[in-house]
């Protein structure tokens, strides 16, 4: 069975998110995970501190550099994610438009790659 | 005496979505599917002109292409082993059931239009495994380079595979939307055999249609109960029923008012109206029924003029609650001037934000005409002109702006 990946994409704004946003979000993805456990789909899921404490290793000519993040400048990031393991595209997107109610964010469907076994 | 080629050809035309929907469901992949297809067709043309067309052709084509696919799954070096005995046990498990379920072509349909994939690979798919059109034929109705609609389809499968969309019929919940995907497709595709480009010839036009009327057809049949099916089929085929009218002697484009309705087709006009009228009784309107009432209404007049442009006007109405658009409004507006005066239609149409669309720069020059404003409305045509490169409608607007009375 295909695993996906259900990423979060927030538009950051200038202010942080309000305290009463945060918390009803929490709640509401913390009931979502637990409809995902129940169903056996759960896989692993986590929402990501923001983007500007992220840290980058980039290729350079003379090797490898570290610098300060995130990766791309932009008001849209990832802010969390989810993956699940479902028959289909389908299923994965049904639980994919619970994930956007429950985060309040756009959320972009994607299959792994299948692991080779032979 | 065996078939010729083309008879071979056209018998696999007829049973081309059905043998693709089948295969597809028996080994669960959709490229393998379409590659043993045309494989049984070249088998059919190597033997079928010597030793006739078989008993039953369907079941021939069906049995052929399942035994081309099972051979290359064993050839195929791409595969692993295991992934080729699924298929297989796949395959033999299905054998087993019924040959051939109704659903099997409804399922591939809602594949080719699945939300995941972009229109244009919608209507590329649709046609390439719904209709049975070759490749070079989509890419000449669209105007794309050959090698450009080949890659559009190859991705197309590649993301139905890797994504794994599903091959089935969309639940009760998901069915509205989705059947709104499946009826815009193969309203586009008939939307591009509705008015010639310059790049295409008005046969591949024709034939675009023509597919486009097949495929509703094929719907009708695959959803008999789906109204808005019926009200896209309808207004289809009173859309067809005016072609032999579109085009005057010479090959200029006609509008609808300057048609002669003696040309019209009228088995297509009939079987048009009988949808409509269908759709009345059912009572459960949407967007396509209630375009197809608006057709029926003008199919109904016996000329311009005698046309009940109030039911046109309430018809607008109840369409712009389905579809609450500009390209409404501005109909809705042609339809006004004919009840209220050209002086009303003006001012609807000054209240539309829609600078760019040609035809709305074409009706304020028509209503500014009428309205005895002549440089006005040769500035409208002017700039309707300058908006659209069709060489059919930019004849048309030419000889509108030429009969304009001279300045003083």
């Amino acid at each position: 069975m295909p695993e996906y990946l259900l990423s979060v994409h927030n538009t950051v704004g200038a202010e942080p998110p309000a305290p009463e946003f945060m918390e009803r979000m929490y709640a509401q993805v913390s009931a979502l995970n637990d409809e995902m456990h129940h169903a056996g789909v759960w896989v692993f899921a986590g929402g990501l501190q923001p983007a500007d404490t992220a840290q980058v290793v980039r290729r350079r000519d003379d090797g490898l550099v570290v610098t300060d993040g995130p990766y791309l400048e932009g008001k849209e990031v990832i802010g969390g994610f989810w993956i699940i393991l479902v028959p289909d595209a389908d299923q994965a997107a049904a639980w994919a438009r619970r994930a956007a109610q429950a985060c309040e964010g756009d959320v972009e469907v994607r299959a792994f790659q299948p692991v080779p076994r032979d | 005496m065996g078939p010729t080629a083309q008879q071979v050809e056209a018998v696999f035309r007829a049973d081309y979505a059905r043998a693709v929907a089948t295969l597809t469901r028996q080994f669960g992949d959709l490229g393998l599917a379409e590659d043993a297809v045309p494989d049984a067709l070249a088998v059919a043309l190597a033997t079928w002109p010597d030793a006739g067309v078989p008993a039953s052709p369907t079941g021939w084509v069906l049995t052929t292409a399942r035994h081309r696919a099972i051979d290359r799954l064993r050839r195929e070096g791409s595969r692993s082993a295991r992934q080729r005995e699924a298929a297989l046990l796949h395959a033999a498990d299905e054998a087993r059931e019924v040959p051939v379920v109704a659903d099997d072509r409804l399922r591939l349909v809602f594949t080719c239009c699945h939300p995941a994939l972009a229109r244009p690979a919608q209507v590329a798919l649709t046609l390439r495994l719904v209709a049975g059109l070759q490749t070079p034929a989509i890419a000449r109705a669209f105007l794309v380079p050959e090698p450009r609609m080949a890659q559009r389809l190859v991705r197309a499968k590649r993301k139905i595979r890797d994504a794994h969309i599903p091959y089935r019929v969309p639940t009760e919940a998901e069915l509205p939307a989705r059947l709104a995907a499946v009826l815009a497709v193969v309203y586009l595709v008939y939307n591009e055999g509705y008015l010639p480009s310059g790049d295409t010839t008005d046969a591949d036009a024709v034939a675009l249609a023509g597919e486009a009327v097949r495929l509703a057809r094929l719907l009708v049949e695959l959803m008999p109960d789906e109204a808005e099916a019926r009200g896209l089929l309808a207004l289809l085929l009173l859309g067809e029923a005016r072609r032999p009218a579109r085009r005057s002697a010479d090959g200029t484009w006609v509008r609808l008012a300057d048609q002669d309705r003696a040309a019209w087709d009228v088995a297509l006009a009939t079987e048009g109206l009988d949808l409509v009228r269908w759709c009345l009784r059912r009572g459960a309107p949407g967007p396509y029924q209630v375009q197809a009432a608006i057709a029926a209404v003008h199919t109904d007049a016996p000329g311009a003029a005698a046309t009940d442009w109030g039911q046109v006007v309430a018809l607008y109405d109840q369409l712009l609650v389905f579809a609450p658009t500009d390209v409404v409004r501005l109909n809705r507006a042609i339809a006004v001037a004919e009840v209220a005066g050209p002086g009303e239609a003006l001012r609807l149409v000054d209240g539309l934000d829609q600078d760019g669309y040609h035809l709305l720069h074409a009706t304020c020059a028509d209503l500014l005409e009428r309205l005895g404003r002549a440089g006005e409305a040769r500035a409208a045509y002017d700039t309707a002109l300058a908006l659209t490169a069709n060489p059919l409608e930019r004849d048309l607007l030419d000889r509108r702006r030429a009969n304009l009375p001279a300045p003083r």
